[in-house]
């Protein structure tokens, strides 16, 4: 592997459920470090290429190289060997909720045997202080945590093995604004501190300029922009920016339903 | 003529459907049992399910075994009495108890309790996403989540149904000692005279069998919901009447396999 080979490398990515095509033609990298925002309406395909990227989709046609790796021809040993590599904070947060938080946070590393149960609750209160919440919180259920507590045992379930990778699905989809500006404010201090990879999908510009170094949007399946971060609300694409400002008229036509 | 193809092609999607369905069924059961022998191994989830199914389960199950028990005494009487042949209630009870009433009713109620709570349980977490955290975190789902349950099933039933035998005997004691004046000495030997080690053995087996379908079944709906509320609720409808549905299909095609000569 040289320094060149992006972390995360997709090439001509395709997937369709039935008839309906919700990648098409999907081709970008992720170098090493870097923090990638994906915006885009509902049902642009956002969530299914995590999931392609996760192994939890196998796309109909192209190839996702992690390291170099390919992994839709990888071996379904081998790909749950790399989708151990990666950390995901679901846009649900998803915590297991017939575990109690500490489990839930070391849950990858117990899978892993990367530490002793008896050692568990421990390293869970250290990963927790990471983001910003107090052992006591430990040995609460997921069920008593409000919204942005549960997304931020969320984020130290997905840091706790110290992934290479992150994944992030809606982060602050939610969260009241300030919620949301302090679990953007963890996730960059964890990227950082990491030196982790990152991809986040968002419809919130703000989070999104805040997370990101770079952007792109997907559109019917398609990349059709990719740029700074910081361009976003001035991308000089027609289609980015009536995403962005949420314009009624432009070339985006909302198929509304009556 | 149009009408006519279009019921030929809704008969042929149908049957493609169930065929399908029976497929994905079978791969997923064959999934499952494969990661019972393959390590890790989940003690907890496997013990805690076990506690469900085989504990937690008792009281409506002995309740169960209990009542039915007694009305076959009663039944029986009624009808042996004409004929002077009480002496065979003992032996009535004991024969449908093992043999049919204990692993047919406990499954049924198991069914109710435990394949619901497993469907829900599981389609919950599908919905929620958590099956696919479980994959994030270098946790195989059907070994984590179905192979443990499956295996519970597998072995609590049996031990449920050994208890739910006693108690339907218990119940046709009870019945016949204190409402029909039987001897309790010459109920308990008419008892043991009628009781055959197979009967027994052939019930277990059979209780071992709608364990795991019961299981399999609540672990199969759940497992595959989508659509959130009401995908987990039609998942627990489906996984409770498929469940019962199969459990008295191969409850009819063990007997005859085992006891018609």
């Amino acid at each position: 592997m040289t320094s060149t080979t992006p972390r995360i490398r997709i090439r001509d990515l395709h997937k369709s459920f039935g008839s309906r095509t919700v990648l098409d033609g999907i081709t970008f990298d992720v170098p090493a470090g870097m923090s990638l925002v994906i915006i885009g309406g509902s049902g642009s395909g956002k969530s299914v290429l995590l999931r392609c990227i996760l192994g939890l989709i196998t796309p109909d046609s192209g190839s996702i190289e992690i390291n170099g790796e390919d992994i839709v021809a990888a071996s379904e040993q081998r790909r749950e060997k790399l989708r151990g590599e990666i950390g995901m904070l679901f846009q649900n947060a998803a915590l297991f909720d017939s575990l109690p938080v500490w489990e839930n946070v070391t849950f990858g590393l117990l899978a892993q045997k990367r530490i002793k149960r008896a050692d568990a609750r421990q390293k869970a209160a250290s990963v927790l202080a990471q983001v910003g919440l107090d052992e006591s919180v430990c040995d609460l259920y997921p069920s008593e945590l409000s919204g942005g507590m549960q997304k931020r045992v969320g984020l130290a379930r997905a840091i706790a093995a110290q992934p290479e990778i992150l994944f992030f699905d809606e982060p602050t989809t939610g969260l009241d604004p300030i919620m949301g500006a302090i679990i953007d404010g963890l996730i960059v201090d964890c990227v950082k501190t990491l030196g982790s990879t990152a991809i986040a999908i968002t419809h919130d510009m703000a989070s999104a300029q805040r997370i990101g170094d770079q952007a792109a949007m997907l559109y019917k399946g398609r990349m059709v922009w990719q740029g700074a971060a910081t361009s976003l609300m001035n991308s000089g694409n027609p289609l980015v920016d009536q995403f962005t400002h949420g314009r009624r008229e432009g070339p985006i036509s909302m198929e509304l339903r009556k | 003529m149009d009408s006519l193809l279009s019921l030929v092609a809704r008969l042929g999607r149908t049957t493609l459907d169930l065929i399908r369905a029976a497929g994905s069924l079978a791969l997923f059961a064959l999934e499952g049992l494969s990661h019972i022998f393959r390590p890790p191994f989940y003690g907890r989830v496997f013990f805690s399910t076990f506690q469900e199914t085989g504990f937690f389960s008792l009281p409506v199950v002995a309740l169960t075994a209990l009542f039915s028990g007694g009305v076959i005494a009663l039944q029986s009487y009624t009808g042996f009495a004409q004929y002077h042949a009480q002496n065979a209630i003992a032996g009535i009870v004991v024969l449908a108890v093992t043999r049919e009433l204990g692993p047919v009713l406990a499954g049924l109620m198991v069914a109710g309790r435990v394949g619901a709570a497993i469907a829900a349980q599981l389609g919950t977490m599908r919905v929620t996403d958590q099956i696919d955290a479980l994959s994030t975190l270098s946790t195989h789902p059907m070994k984590y989540l179905v192979a443990p349950r499956l295996l519970a099933g597998l072995v609590a039933l049996p031990l449920l149904v050994f208890i739910a035998d006693i108690l339907g005997v218990a119940g046709g004691f009870t019945v016949c000692v204190m409402k029909l004046g039987f001897s309790p000495h010459a109920y308990i030997t008419a008892t043991l005279n009628s009781l055959k080690i197979a009967d027994v053995t052939v019930g277990l087996v059979k209780a071992a069998l709608f364990g795991f379908l019961i299981s399999l079944m609540g672990c199969y709906y759940g497992y595959n919901s989508k659509g959130g509320a009401e995908g987990v609720g039609s998942a627990t409808t489906a996984a409770v009447v498929t469940a019962s549905i199969l459990l008295l299909a191969f409850d009819y095609l063990l007997t005859d396999l085992f006891f018609s000569q």
